[in-house]
């Protein structure tokens, strides 16, 4: 199945006020080799469409632009996530509106 | 007992946990709120509406002084395709009675408010600080653990939201399911209040609740949301998990054909693009609902899973706000007894069972399962009332058709029995 995406969801987060973390990520991607199946899932599911698929075909996902909802952790935290938590304080996404 | 303790701990800055600080402290305790945020609102995300009548018992007249936006009396519901649009538009100023009045609410401005008259009252304040666990000792909560701090108290509160981490750790509940939870995703379009009273029709600081079924989610669970704020709108679409894996376009990409529809477009055009946000809602309802009650410790809010999406109306902040209510009432009773133990805790079950927030809870139970097992509600009903609006409105020179006959096509083309089946289940659900 295809899955229809043309939007450009990084420029929107460009908008938005983040404190990143460097180097310190709050969801790690499994090391060995990932379900696709599952990983399509979170290529639908995440508002921050931060799950994506690089030239050859493979995973590529950047904690970076996350807007901590959970869904891929109610989705996928038992299959192809290594870890997910929040943010240490101050760090993450910050909504000035909401 | 050692000094530093507190009366209460409550963890998360939202509107269950800023609304139960508030209340412990004006009643004299000790107590510190905890939000991982840089300020309370700055994680949190609603469509939104606030439904006035809990907060208004707490806080009487609260819309008079808080940074809400618009007073919400024009209410529209819609059923969408990808050409069409069928809206049924209500307004009454009796939508509008202090009491029954509703309110759309930007979290991020309208928590800090909430915040603000918690600090007044005399709540402890800890912004930026991320609880990473819970003291537990003998099965019995007795404070929070931030790092390399352990902050001790009599009962600790778990405002935390939806994705409650806490409560898992606790194992007062297991990870969220799939059919439990929705995921929302909006943005914030910046136009003036003139425009906004224009293009909405509304009166000056009055405005507009307007909900779509149909293609916002793709013809899958969920739908559409607009609130017209004081000087932007609110867009937004909500999925339910379980169906959303199984569309064919992401989740960004509904929000972006929902905006580019051609009934929306118009009303955005020239808007500037201030926030993109996304967010879980708890929707299982009476179902989801986990263990609330330990020795030392009280879940409210998303985390509890109050919250029920009934299609035409989103409640979840005066739920928070009233379980928030019945737990600073249930804390207040065991501070008087110094007995913070499960079994006198239970006072907050009772309390809550006596409340709108279960009475409510137990009437819409059945709800979310009948919009589940019910798809023809986003893929079915929307193209039949579009249909039947075209025959009657779109002139094309072509011999007309008796208007019952032409009906009748549509009606028998959904099936007859299927509609007065789920016409049925829907409103006994309800
Ligand atoms: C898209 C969408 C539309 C909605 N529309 C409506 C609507 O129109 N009307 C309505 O009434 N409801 C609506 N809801 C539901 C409503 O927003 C929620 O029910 C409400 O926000 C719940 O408030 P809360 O205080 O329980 O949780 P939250 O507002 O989520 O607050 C939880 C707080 O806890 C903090 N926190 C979490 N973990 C930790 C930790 N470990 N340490 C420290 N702090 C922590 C978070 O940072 C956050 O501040 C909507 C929800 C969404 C997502
Ligand atoms: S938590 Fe939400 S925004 Fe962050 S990566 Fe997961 S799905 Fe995307």
């Amino acid at each position: 199945m295809t899955i229809v995406n043309t939007v450009n969801v990084d420029q929107k987060l460009g908008i938005d006020k983040f404190h990143v973390d460097e180097g310190n990520a709050h969801i790690v991607l499994k090391k060995d080799k990932i379900d696709m199946q599952e990983y399509q899932k979170l290529m639908i599911a995440c508002p921050a469409g931060l799950y994506k698929i690089d030239e050859n075909g493979n995973p590529q996902f950047d904690y970076a632009g996350c807007l901590e909802c959970g869904t891929c952790r109610v989705l996928c935290g038992k299959t192809i996530l290594e870890k997910w938590e929040f943010p240490q304080g101050t760090m993450g996404i910050e909504f000035r509106f909401g | 007992m050692s000094d530093d303790r507190f009366d209460a701990i409550i963890v998360g800055g939202g509107i269950a946990g800023t609304v139960t600080a508030y209340l412990l402290a004006k009643e004299g305790l000790e107590v510190m709120l905890v939000e991982r945020g840089n300020y309370a609102g700055s994680k949190n995300v609603t469509g939104g509406r606030i439904y006035s009548h809990s907060l208004e018992k707490i806080m009487p007249g609260f819309a008079q002084e808080a940074p809400v936006e618009r007073k919400i009396t024009r209410e529209k519901i819609s059923l969408m395709t990808e050409e069409s649009n069928v809206t049924v538009e209500f307004s009454s100023t009796r939508l509008g009675e202090q009491g029954s009045d509703s309110y759309s609410v930007l979290r991020g401005v309208f928590d800090q408010w909430l915040a603000s008259k918690a600090e007044d009252a005399g709540v402890q304040m800890v912004t930026g600080i991320r609880v990473d666990d819970l003291i537990v000792r003998e099965g019995k909560v007795c404070g929070v653990i931030a790092g390399e701090d352990e902050l001790e108290a009599n009962v600790t509160i778990l405002a935390d939201g939806v994705n409650s981490l806490l409560a898992q750790k606790l194992g007062y509940r297991g990870e969220l399911a799939p059919h439990q939870v929705a995921v929302g995703v909006k943005e914030i379009i910046e136009l003036s209040a003139e425009v906004i009273d224009n293009r909405f029709n509304c009166r000056e600081g009055e405005g507009t609740s307007w909900l779509f079924a149909g293609i916002p989610s793709a013809g899958k669970v969920g739908g559409g949301f607009l609130y017209t704020n004081k000087t932007s709108i609110s867009l937004g679409v909500v999925s339910t998990l379980s169906e959303l894996i199984k569309a064919n376009k992401t989740l960004p990409q509904m929000l972006e054909d929902f905006k580019s529809h051609p009934s929306i477009e118009p009303l955005l055009k020239g808007g500037k693009m201030m926030e993109y946000s996304g967010h879980l809602v708890p929707e299982g309802g009476f179902h989801m609902v986990p263990k609330i009650i330990g020795d030392g410790v009280l879940v409210v809010g998303d985390a509890a899973g109050f919250c029920i999406n009934l299609g035409y109306a989103v409640r979840g902040m005066d739920f928070a706000v009233g379980s928030a209510e019945c737990a600073a009432k249930a804390v207040l009773k065991a501070n008087k007894a110094q007995d913070f133990s499960a079994g006198f805790l239970q006072c907050y079950q009772s309390f809550l069972d006596e409340s709108f927030v279960m009475k409510d809870l137990k009437h819409y139970r059945n709800f979310p399962h009948f919009l589940e097992e019910t798809p023809r509600i986003f893929n079915g009903y929307p193209g039949m009332a579009a249909d039947i609006m075209t025959d009657l409105f779109v002139v094309t020179g072509n011999p007309p058709q008796p208007m019952m006959k032409m009906m009748m096509k549509h009606v028998k083309n959904m099936g007859m029995l299927n509609i007065a089946k789920d016409g049925w289940k829907g409103v006994r659900s309800l």
